[in-house]
């Protein structure tokens, strides 16, 4: 590492102010802080500083995330075979879906990354971490056929309008990901939805729709997988969306870490059932009827949207008691739009960039009641 | 007995090298006064270089209020005044000639004072400095009259002092300091115990005032803590405090008549060879504590403790309210991949780390700021090691902004800078926030007088 260190050491006065290549100055600072931690020493304040880092957290949530994308890479190539109706291996499958797979999430870190630093060299910024996630999350929450241009063309739009026009990781109001979903929903309608998009090279006779899909074009007779398929994901659906006991695997690394909330989780998961089982009473419609309430959350991005995409801190309610409120909201919003939306079979995406845009409001209310705290305690004080 | 007071949240962080309780008398010749130390005070020298001194001869006084003035601890000469950039005063170096002449200010029990001839003593002698005030952390206004004074009898801050044995048959000094304090104000004096850890009858038995008693990690030690948990500060409101050590000074005070500002300086830190307790007076030179007492390499000196104290240079002089020194190692290394690393020798608040394994380890940590600096991305973590009724990070970003009506809505007047040590400490984001913290308040102490 020492030779590294010293090539580094030594290309590092060409990028320093009055280099040659000073212009490049952020890149090379982003290589160079992933290569080695800075040796920067404190200056002011506390002199000693936790051992974590906001690489080593985003780290974390690329873990987390690692069982949902190997279990998405298999069902790729399991939902293949089950259509066209060949036997195959689990190792056969797997790398059918590996190949399809790995090319958009390196698009999506390659173009996405490609934004991040042209905007950091802009600014004169470092680059921050934020974007590990997110490139890592895009490929997730997309059918596998996507074109992978459009891929690129949706994280482009994703870090420029959802993240860099309002100032970088941290700033953004809405979850980056969740925009590049959002623009290919909107852009490429017939790309994201319908029966053909979710199962790679599918045969014609085949019906590829997802259980959600299913439902929403359901007259009477709702045809519901089993508990089994729905939450170990062996059913149709974005590649790291289907399997909710994948995703489950990840949830408990984050909380266990501590890195996402589990009052936003947990009050995620409650707000949807909440809604389920309240429509589950009222029984007007057979989707009404028929899917139990517990059933919304193995389905579809529920459990996906739950873990890793409201939990997002930058674009969560930032009090604890937001949490729940703004966790609990999408749960119900999420239900909501999948039984009453005859337009979009799923609701999760739509209901965290609804509440991703009413978490500052939730959290406004939350602190002027501590702030009227202590104006009562104040006023008790001087009476 | 009063009631215990659990404060639930915070964080002990356990380091190498604490300091064994035993005592070397240190008979230096070399102090000096730092008026960086003062905050808010704009320094006017009443010496020059050359002059002789006498133990509690003013040295320097504050412009804007001259009654407040800082004396010298010993007698002897004063042999440079350095200014940094913009002929800002940083020291007044005195040599001590061993002499031990004093400025006599007349023995009397403060029992038989009135508050104004206990005021007048203390402003003269140069004690009064070392009472503050919350808000804002600066020398109290003499001409005020707080609701309450507040003074914290334990410290288990990284590398603390033990208060315990630094006041262990000290109990005349210590009520008498405190029945001077007394006459100060029309309030209570709140003396915060530990539960657990006092255990010496000069706290037990001190009159005057109320015992509280405390349980629960650092930061619970923290004056801003304690007088949240027991009497929070309104908008108007005045608390004083005062640092227990300062508290024998005052006594002595009374009890002797001099100022004779002797206390007990805790070295400890990975880096100290004989980490132990050191008499000196304050202001005292630490070039004759660390020579050959320290290890080899290149060392962070602190006056206070790795949290909250301040740096200083291998020669330099503890601050007026440092109890302690602290030497650890430089972090100016980087490291191959550290982000990924294991770090088991690093310590942390979270369990993305392995620190929390090991709850009973000791560790040796540097200086590096163990990564970049970033913007606010994670939430919800400040409030875990923060016992305020207060949202951190929403107080942080009004003081950045300063907003002085969301900072006052939000509790500025509450906090000190150095109740933001350990949010500093665990922030992923790496950001200064004790430093903010000091700038906010000073901006808003300004805008408000």
């Amino acid at each position: 590492m020492k030779a590294l260190r010293n090539y580094i050491d030594k290309i590092k006065p060409n990028v320093e102010k009055g280099g040659k290549f000073h212009y490049m100055l952020s890149t090379f600072e982003a290589f160079e802080s992933f290569l080695f931690v800075p040796k920067t020493v404190t200056k002011k304040g506390s002199h000693i500083r936790d051992a974590i880092d906001l690489k080593r957290t985003m780290f974390m949530v690329v873990v987390a995330l690692i069982p949902a994308l190997l279990f998405g890479m298999w069902n790729v190539g399991y939902q293949h075979s089950l259509s066209t109706g060949v036997e195959a291996t689990l190792i056969s499958n797997f790398f059918y879906g590996f190949w399809l797979v790995v090319p958009i999430i390196i698009v999506s870190y390659v173009v996405g990354l490609g934004t991040e630093f042209i905007f950091a060299q802009m600014r004169g910024h470092e680059v921050n971490e934020g974007y590990l996630v997110s490139g890592f999350l895009i490929p997730l929450i997309v059918p596998v056929t996507t074109p992978l241009w459009m891929v690129a063309l949706a994280t482009i739009f994703a870090v420029i309008i959802g993240k860099e026009v309002f100032g970088g990781t941290g700033m953004n109001i809405m979850n980056p990901a969740l925009i590049a979903r959002a623009f290919l929903f909107f852009a490429y309608p017939s790309q994201m939805s319908g029966d053909k998009v979710w199962i790679a090279d599918k045969a014609d006779a085949f019906s590829g729709a997802t259980p959600l899909g299913e439902l929403m074009t359901a007259t009477d007779k709702v045809n519901l997988p089993s508990v089994a398929d729905a939450f170990f994901g062996f059913i149709p659906g974005s590649v790291g969306e289907t399997s909710t006991f994948a995703i489950l695997i990840g949830a408990v690394i984050l909380l266990w870490t501590g890195i996402a909330s589990w009052r936003v989780m947990f009050s995620v998961f409650i707000g949807g059932f909440a809604m389920g089982w309240i429509f589950n009473q009222f029984g007007a419609n057979a989707y009404m009827n028929d899917v139990p309430a517990y059933f919304h959350l193995i389905l579809g991005g529920f459990a996906f949207g739950a873990v890793f995409m409201a939990t997002d801190p930058v674009t969560a309610a930032q009090t604890n008691t937001g949490k729940y409120i703004y966790g609990f909201l999408i749960g119900v919003m999420a239900v909501l739009i999948r039984v009453f939306n005859p337009a979009y079979p799923e609701g999760m995406m739509l209901a965290i960039l609804l509440l991703n845009v009413f978490a500052p409001t939730i959290d406004y209310y939350i602190v002027q009641s501590n702030i009227n705290r202590r104006l009562k305690r104040a006023k008790k004080v001087a009476a | 007995m009063s009631e215990i007071i659990k404060i639930k949240k915070g964080l002990s962080i356990k380091l190498q090298g604490e300091a064994d309780r035993t005592i070397s008398s240190l008979d230096s010749t070399k102090y000096a006064l730092k008026p960086t130390d003062f905050i808010g005070v704009f320094p006017k020298l009443n010496v020059k270089e050359g002059d002789t001194v006498k133990a509690g001869s003013p040295v320097f006084f504050d412009k804007y209020r001259d009654n407040i003035q800082f004396t010298s601890p010993v007698s002897g000469t004063i042999t440079e005044i350095k200014r940094g950039a913009k002929r800002v005063l940083l020291e007044i170096r005195i040599e001590a000639d061993g002499a031990n002449d004093f400025v006599d200010f007349g023995a009397t029990n403060p029992a038989n004072l009135d508050r104004e001839a206990i005021v007048e003593k203390l402003l003269k002698s140069g004690l009064w400095s070392t009472i503050r005030q919350r808000p804002y952390s600066v020398i109290a206004d003499p001409a005020q009259s707080p609701k309450s004074i507040f003074i914290s009898a334990f410290d288990n801050g990284p590398l603390a002092a033990d208060y315990d044995f630094i006041l262990h048959g000290k109990g005349e000094e210590f009520q008498a300091g405190l029945d001077a304090l007394a006459k100060l104000t029309n309030g209570k004096i709140h003396l915060n115990l530990h539960k657990h850890d006092t255990q010496t009858k000069v706290f037990h038995l001190a009159k005057n005032v109320q015992i509280n008693k405390f349980d629960g990690k650092y930061p619970s030690c923290l004056i801003g803590t304690q007088i949240a948990a027991i009497d929070p500060i309104n908008k108007g409101d005045l608390v004083w405090t005062v640092n227990i050590q300062d508290v024998l000074t005052i006594g002595n005070l009374f009890l002797k008549g001099q100022y004779l500002p002797e206390k007990l300086f805790a070295v400890g830190g990975s880096e100290v060879l004989k980490p132990r307790y050191y008499r000196a007076k304050v202001g005292v030179t630490v070039q004759d504590i660390v020579s050959n007492n320290v290890t080899e390499g290149n060392l962070r000196y602190i006056s206070g403790n790795p949290l909250t104290g301040t740096k200083i240079e291998s020669n330099g002089y503890i601050g007026f309210y440092d109890n302690q020194l602290s030497v650890i190692p430089e972090g100016d290394y980087s490291q191959f991949v550290g982000w990924i690393t294991p770090n088991l020798d690093k310590f942390s608040f979270y369990r993305s780390m392995f620190s929390w394994l090991m709850p009973k380890k000791a560790f040796r940590l540097d200086t590096n700021l163990n990564g970049g600096v970033r913007a606010f991305v994670m939430t919800g973590q400040f409030e875990k090691v923060f016992p305020f009724d207060i949202y951190p990070m929403q107080l942080i970003k009004a003081v950045m902004g300063q907003d002085i009506d969301a900072m006052e809505n939000l509790g500025i007047y509450e906090v000190a800078a150095e109740d933001f040590a350990l949010i500093e400490f665990i922030s992923t984001s790496k950001i200064d926030v004790q430093s903010i913290v000091a700038e906010g308040l000073e901006f808003l102490r300004k805008e408000m007088s």
